[in-house]
């Protein structure tokens, strides 16, 4: 441009246009974190206003919560399984949704329904649909009445259930925006060399898909890592702490104990656990970018 | 090709089953006369529960909490991130990389690693149990967001545009103003449908921060509908239908911008 006053004058001027936005994430997610850490160093019961310093004793303590461990459990459980069935789904789904047919654009506007729909409605609703005497689900299926919700082993499926039916239109879209990038001419080459349709699925759409699939499970991975909504309405964590997962865990003993310093402890592990996801996942990711 | 069209037929009627059925139920719900949830097949349909949910609670007040808190949600991350993102996609600055890695970052944070301390924070400036203080905490995830899908937005807009009004003598935040601002209308349309739509349904923070039952968004009105004997559930699914309708006819309304903007910053790196 018009000399180098010109540059600087731009630097100061982006500068000024990002601090607005960089000042508000740091107030809202940097600084409480550094303060989730340091709370997590005390003992702070917040209705008797006690607080002091106890070093690592909530962190020892948390090693030998056999509680934490199992909403951790929970928590590893209801990622696993929901991001691998949304994934299972959603892959038919996108190449559904990328072919041209009557009443595509009716398919695609259906399926984002469940993901504007509010989670806890969605959880609601679904509560009403596992409604052991009159749920839909139960009407529908012979034999004895499931109590879905109050069963230790049905409930977290029950969750599960209600989060696949939420999410896998999200992750649709994402795989969809990945076929849409795959070259059609790939697929016309492969006709005429005689592939059958999975073949080319195996050889071409799976392949050329990775990277898309690596993203969408890396958002998805760690957007169900941290689920509240839904089984805060559907079971509260019960029955008998069996749906239990590490957000529901820390919501708990910060909100109903009170407890803020192991409360805050419980958080900032919840957090670790999403980091430690994270750098897996970019490191997978980043092999993938390498390999190409 | 015939047997492969009645492939596709079957998946997507049984897609369509599977995403739609549970709504049309609760809507099926809704209507269905209070007293007879027990029998297989309403007698007859009723809006008796709407009329309950509407005027025997105080949900309305709650519907228009939920659209001030998504509103100011909105209002607020659209000013402060128009602004950002317009220079990180047109201006050269150092930690721009860094500073998008950041907000992307903030956006995968659980929300319950920072309730804690943003507890205490409102408490501390009296804005704990305010709606206008609860829009402060849905910056975590609403301005990245914001972001993400204006950046992706002001980088589709051509360089020359900004490089023309810069020669023409404008600053370059003059040049934001009046001429690429302007332009990226339908991105702010975008991103202004998902904010608002990830602010209205938002509840942890809901659940946490407010505490006085007239302030409750729809989320936490709806989590905690209960009557003293048994679950109302006529009067959840109506509540439920009031709370979403909204949301589903601005989705399937604008169901094209919201895919794009969603899909914006994932694939187009």
């Amino acid at each position: 441009m018009n000399g180098g006053g010109s540059l600087e004058r731009e630097r100061r001027q982006a500068y000024l246009l990002v601090a607005p936005a960089v000042l508000v994430l740091a107030g809202v997610a940097l600084y409480p974190i550094l303060a989730a850490v340091w709370l997590s160093l005390h003992r702070f019961i917040l209705v008797f206003g006690e607080r002091r310093l106890t070093g690592l004793d909530n962190y020892a303590f948390l090693l030998s919560d056999a509680r934490f461990w199992a909403a951790l459990g929970n928590t590893a459980y209801f990622t696993l399984v929901a991001v691998a069935v949304e994934l299972l789904l959603a892959v038919p789904l996108a190449l559904l949704l990328n072919r041209a047919f009557p009443g595509r654009g009716l398919l695609r506007a259906s399926v984002l329904v469940p993901w504007a729909i509010p989670t806890v409605v969605s959880a609601r609703l679904w509560a009403w649909m596992f409604n052991p005497e009159y749920g839909l689900i139960n009407r529908m299926l012979p034999g004895s009445d499931i109590n879905w919700l109050g069963a230790p082993g049905y409930a977290l499926h029950a969750a599960i259930l209600v989060d696949v039916w939420k999410t896998t239109p999200f992750v649709a879209l994402l795989v969809l925006a990945g076929l849409q990038g795959i070259p059609e001419d790939l697929y016309k080459a492969a006709r005429v060399d005689g592939a059958s349709a999975w073949r080319a699925f195996r050889s071409i759409t799976l392949p050329l898909l990775k990277p898309a699939l690596l993203l969408a499970l890396l958002f998805r991975s760690l957007d169900a890592f941290r689920v509240f909504d839904a089984i805060y309405v559907l079971t509260e964590g019960g029955p008998a702490n069996t749906t239990e997962t590490l957000s529901i865990y820390a919501y708990k003993t910060l909100m109903r104990s009170g407890d803020f310093g192991y409360g805050s402890t419980l958080s900032v592990a919840t957090f670790l656990c999403v980091v430690l996801l994270a750098l897996v996942w970019l490191r997978l990711l980043g092999r993938e970018e390498g390999a190409r | 090709m015939k047997q492969r069209g009645l492939g596709t037929a079957l998946a997507v009627v049984a897609f369509l089953t599977f995403f739609l059925g549970p709504f049309f139920w609760q809507v099926l719900t809704s209507l269905w006369p209070d007293g007879e949830l027990t029998r297989p097949w309403p007698s007859h349909l009723t809006v008796e529960n709407y009329a309950s949910v509407l005027w025997g609670r105080p949900f309305l007040r709650v519907v228009a909490n939920s659209l001030l808190v998504a509103a100011l949600t909105t209002a607020f991350c659209l000013t402060m991130g128009a602004a950002a993102a317009f220079a990180l996609a047109k201006l050269e600055f150092r930690g721009r990389g860094l500073l998008l890695s950041a907000a992307l970052a903030v956006s995968m944070f659980p929300p319950i690693a920072t309730v804690s301390p943003l507890y205490l924070i409102l408490r501390a400036v009296g804005l704990r149990d305010s709606l206008i203080g609860l829009a402060l905490p849905y910056a975590t995830f609403a301005l990245p967001l914001t972001l993400w899908v204006l950046t992706s937005f002001f980088r589709q807009l051509p360089d020359e545009l900004y490089r023309a009004a810069r020669v023409d003598g404008c600053t370059p935040f003059q040049a934001f103003r009046r001429v690429l601002l302007p332009l990226a209308a339908p991105g702010l349309a975008t991103t202004a449908i998902l904010v608002f739509i990830f602010a209205w349904n938002e509840f942890l923070y809901a659940l946490t921060f407010l505490s006085t039952p007239e302030k409750r968004t729809v989320p936490v009105a709806i989590s905690l509908f209960a009557s003293e004997y048994r679950e109302p559930w006529g009067e959840i699914a109506a509540a439920s239908v009031v709370a979403t309708l909204p949301l589903v006819v601005l989705t399937v309304l604008f169901q094209r911008r919201i895919v794009s903007g969603l899909t914006a910053g994932a694939v187009k790196e």
